[in-house]
């Protein structure tokens, strides 16, 4: 009875607040939860889509997003761990090693 | 039997190969012994193919073998093939006897010098290129010969490159050279368009159907000349010659007096068809010759070295054998082309022996009475000249004889007198060389004087061959008043040379105009016998009497200063000017500003890489949003 | 009923991802995301797929946001960090956000209807989910364990103290 374009709009405006969350922030931290966020707002549209066509293999799909975007935190947390270790800091104006 | 003609080349291309990789490392001993015996196998299989050839019938027509189809673009074809028919047959055989006669001498001459093995490497290089060239069946593997043995000429004069002079006469060789053969090419590039091939055969049979048209071949057969002026150093292109004797005197003999300047006779001899075809640029090539006959002889006169009067004598010889050509006695002038390889050969090795015998002394000036010293060297170089001034009996009688002769049969009168008078000086500039050198008071230099020895063996034994040859070598071709059956030679050459139209002269003519060239031989010797052992004084007094005349000869008529004044300065001041405005400014220039421009956009592009992961990651976005952008609309 | 449901989970959602933004305390800004991925898991439960909506919730909200805030907390900053403050940089962000949002709004309503969502929310059994993931998606499943084990392995490799320096 929702229509599915409901759900997308959803999707489209939190992915871009995702965006929005990652220019915006300036710490390490917040940026990959940002990046979790536009995770989750594709996650949304997937499933919209299975419910919309009646496409199952769209859930399948979502269930390895979420897999693989836990891998993919635990090794960024990781490193971010590392980064701090070596850096004292987590602001991102301060890894500028790569200028030039 | 004949049919093996085509390993003939290869025999000495395969030795130069080795010694270019590994002589330097092989014992000299061996390096002489594989380069002379290269080219005596050489000669043994063309002797052996001669002897197939005068086996077979005459109506076979000439013997092509072709190794491998070479060039095949679109229409135009050329094989890599080799024809063996009487012409190519006497060339093979003089390139590869004369030849290795040189060589054996070079084995004395050349014993003390430490590029031994490039020498003779380059000699046998010289060897397979000048065989390619008489050996070829088509024009263009004739201009690869013809170009090989330009090449090989440029390394051989600039043998000694360390001296200046040698390096610079090297080049002066090859640059005239390339500016004959850009007519050659012109040449072959007409020919190739109207008759389809270069092949002799299409040639000829391209004119038997009238393919081509007497002007086209007119054209074609003046362009082609031009090319035989610059290798056969006739008028204007023969300044190079001269300049050449800076090369080793061996080389002198081989390359510039036998076989690579007769290279330009052979092949307008080869395309005989042509030039009688042409009708009008015959006696154009009578002239030229006629002309550079004299007008080297002029300058022989004067010559105090050595080995400069035999130049110019070369030159001048060679006129004649483009006077024969010209007139239409094509194989009298490749019967004088003959036995010049012998006569002129013996003259300038035996010119080495002397020069040899005193240390390296080129200058007449500084020689005399040489006769006691050198038994051997002197009495070969006295056959050599009397060869080569038309005494009758030798060789050089009867080549001479035939072709002027033919020249006065053809009602060419005004050549006729041009060669008699080539005739009386040549015979005076050769005595003139022989007295100044054995007889009269010694002018030696001390030095000289104190290492004077006789030249070994293996110098005075070829020497001694090919004055044998000097005298013998003429009695193939006895003049026609002895009978029709006497000219063995020109009877060989007929089914290559298609006669021109023969003049028919009574028996008492023939007869007379034999007398008058003894006449005149015997006149330049007694002038020259007058001038020189008489009464020495009679040259200064002359030269005296006309000292503006005598300069002129001496300085060959100024036409090298001519040339570099009208040529060779224009072109090197331009090429200046051009280097510094086009070469430096524009070319530099753009490849420079490229490279700037490369480095002023990167350091622009630099300012975008902050360091800065965040930034990086908004220009994804931006290309994200782009693209989301173009794939929507 | 479903709608009003919808409307009240969506505007959660975003507005903690606002607050999220908003907010300069690392914790706070975790505690925001957790609220919003549970929020994310009823809206998944609406579209009728109850095993993602609870895979979403046990794993996203209860496992990934620990994993964060234990980093947090080990980091322990005192004071926050606050939001970037440069006038150009967030103009520009500003700037595209704005135009790809319009950008995806318009493709998501230009693009060709879709039909309705089920009336009844039947919703998909965990079996037929699994019947997929183990005969057409067995590959990209093995390999995502596998995947999984090496993650962990790099996690533990990478943050572990070298014993010699």
């Amino acid at each position: 009875m929702i229509p599915a374009s409901y759900f997308f709009l959803l999707s489209v405006i939190l992915f871009v607040l995702g965006i929005i969350a990652f220019f915006l922030k300036r710490d390490l931290i917040t940026q990959l939860m940002s990046v979790e966020i536009m995770l989750n707002a594709a996650n949304l549209a997937f499933l919209a889509l299975a419910k919309s066509s009646n496409f199952l293999d769209a859930q399948v799909i979502v269930f390895f997003i979420i897999t693989v975007a836990a891998a993919e935190a635990a090794i960024g947390l990781a490193i971010i761990m590392l980064i701090f270790r070596q850096k004292k800091s987590i602001k991102t104006e301060d890894m500028r090693s790569m200028k030039g | 039997m004949a049919e093996i003609f085509w390993l003939i080349p290869f025999v000495p291309a395969a030795s130069a190969l080795v010694l270019v990789l590994f002589g330097r490392r092989l014992p000299k001993r061996y390096v002489s012994f594989q380069a002379c015996g290269a080219v005596f196998v050489s000669f043994g299989l063309a002797a052996f193919s001669f002897l197939g050839l005068l086996n077979a019938s005459p109506e076979h027509g000439p013997l092509i073998k072709t190794l491998f189809s070479w060039i095949g673009v679109g229409a135009f074809k050329a094989g890599f093939s080799f024809q063996f028919d009487p012409l190519s047959a006497i060339m093979a055989l003089v390139v590869t006897g004369v030849g290795f006669l040189i060589h054996i001498y070079s084995v004395g001459y050349m014993s003390q010098d430490k590029g031994y093995a490039r020498y003779f490497a380059h000699l046998n290089l010289f060897t397979f290129a000048m065989l390619v060239l008489v050996l070829a069946s088509n024009m263009v593997l004739m201009f690869v010969g013809w170009e090989g043995v330009g090449l090989c000429s440029y390394l051989l004069i600039g043998f000694w490159f360390e001296k200046p002079s040698a390096a610079k006469a090297g080049m002066k060789a090859f640059i005239v050279n390339r500016i004959g053969d850009a007519g050659f090419v012109l040449g072959i590039l007409f020919l190739v368009m109207t008759v389809g091939s270069s092949e002799f055969s299409a040639i000829e049979a391209a004119i038997g159907n009238g393919l081509l048209s007497q002007g086209l071949a007119t054209l074609i057969a003046i362009l082609l000349f031009i090319g035989a002026c610059g290798k056969s150093a006739q008028l204007p292109l023969h300044v190079w010659l001269p300049d050449a004797m800076e090369g080793p005197t061996p080389v002198s003999a081989l390359i510039h007096a036998a076989t690579m300047v007769t290279a330009g006779v052979y092949m307008v001899a080869r395309l005989n068809v042509l030039y009688t075809f042409s009708g009008t640029v015959g006696p154009i090539v009578a002239l030229v010759g006629a002309l550079t006959a004299v007008f080297a002889a002029t300058m022989a006169l004067v010559q105090n070295d050595i080995k400069r009067v035999l130049a110019y004598s070369t030159i001048s010889q060679l006129g004649y054998m483009f006077i024969g050509c010209g007139v239409g006695a094509y194989a009298a002038g490749i019967f004088h082309l003959y036995t010049h390889a012998f006569f002129k050969s013996l003259l300038f090795l035996a010119a080495g022996s002397v020069i040899h015998a005193l240390s390296g002394e080129q200058d007449m000036r500084r020689m005399g009475g040489l006769k006691k010293y050198l038994p051997w060297t002197y009495p070969v170089f006295l056959v050599g000249a009397v060869a080569i001034a038309g005494v009758p009996f030798l060789s050089g009688f009867f080549s001479k004889d035939a072709i002027l002769t033919q020249a006065f049969g053809q009602r060419q009168y005004v050549i006729w007198v041009l060669g008699l008078a080539g005739a009386v000086m040549t015979a005076f500039y050769m005595f003139r060389l022989i007295f100044l050198t054995f007889y009269g008071g010694e002018r030696l230099d001390p030095e000289a004087k104190k290492h004077l020895h006789e030249s070994p063996k293996v110098m005075t034994v070829p020497l001694a061959i090919l004055a044998f040859f000097s005298i013998t070598a003429g009695y193939v071709g006895l003049p026609a008043v002895l009978g029709k059956k006497a000219d063995v030679f020109g009877r060989f050459l007929e089914p290559v040379i298609k006669p021109a139209a023969e003049g028919h002269l009574g028996l008492g003519t023939e007869w007379f105009l034999i007398l008058i060239s003894v006449v005149v031989a015997f006149l330049g010797i007694f002038i020259a016998h007058a001038f020189y052992l008489k009464k020495p004084g009679i040259p200064h007094g002359l030269v005296a009497r006309f000292p503006r005349f005598y300069k002129l000869l001496y300085n060959k008529y100024y036409v090298d200063e001519i040339y570099d004044g009208a040529v060779v300065n224009p072109l090197i001041t331009g090429s200046e000017w051009i280097y510094g405005h086009f070469d430096l400014k524009v070319i530099d220039g753009t490849v420079n500003s490229s490279a700037s421009a490369a480095g002023f956009f990167g350091k622009i592009l630099s300012y975008l890489q902050t360091g800065l992961v965040k930034d990086y990651a908004l220009i994804f976005l931006l290309g994200i949003v782009i693209f989301i952008g173009v794939l929507l609309f | 009923m479903m709608i009003l449901l919808f409307f009240v989970l969506s505007v959660i959602c975003v507005g903690s991802v606002l607050g999220m933004i908003i907010s300069k305390n690392q914790a706070y800004s975790a505690l925001f995301l957790v609220l919003a991925f549970s929020c994310l898991g009823g809206l998944f439960g609406i579209l009728g797929a109850p095993f993602m909506a609870v895979v979403q919730i046990i794993i996203y909200a209860g496992a990934i946001m620990v994993l964060f805030i234990f980093v947090i907390m080990m980091i322990n900053l005192r004071k926050g960090i606050s939001p970037e403050r440069k006038k150009w940089t967030l103009a520009v962000s500003a700037v595209i956000a704005v135009v790809l949002l319009a950008e995806l709004v318009f493709a998501v309503l230009g693009a060709s209807p879709m039909p309705e969502t089920a009336a009844s929310a039947s919703g998909t059994s965990p079996t037929d989910i699994g019947r997929l993931l183990f005969t057409k998606y067995l590959y990209p499943f093995e390999i995502t364990s596998v995947l999984i084990i090496s993650a962990l392995v790099g996690a533990i490799v990478l943050v572990k103290k070298r014993e010699k320096e």
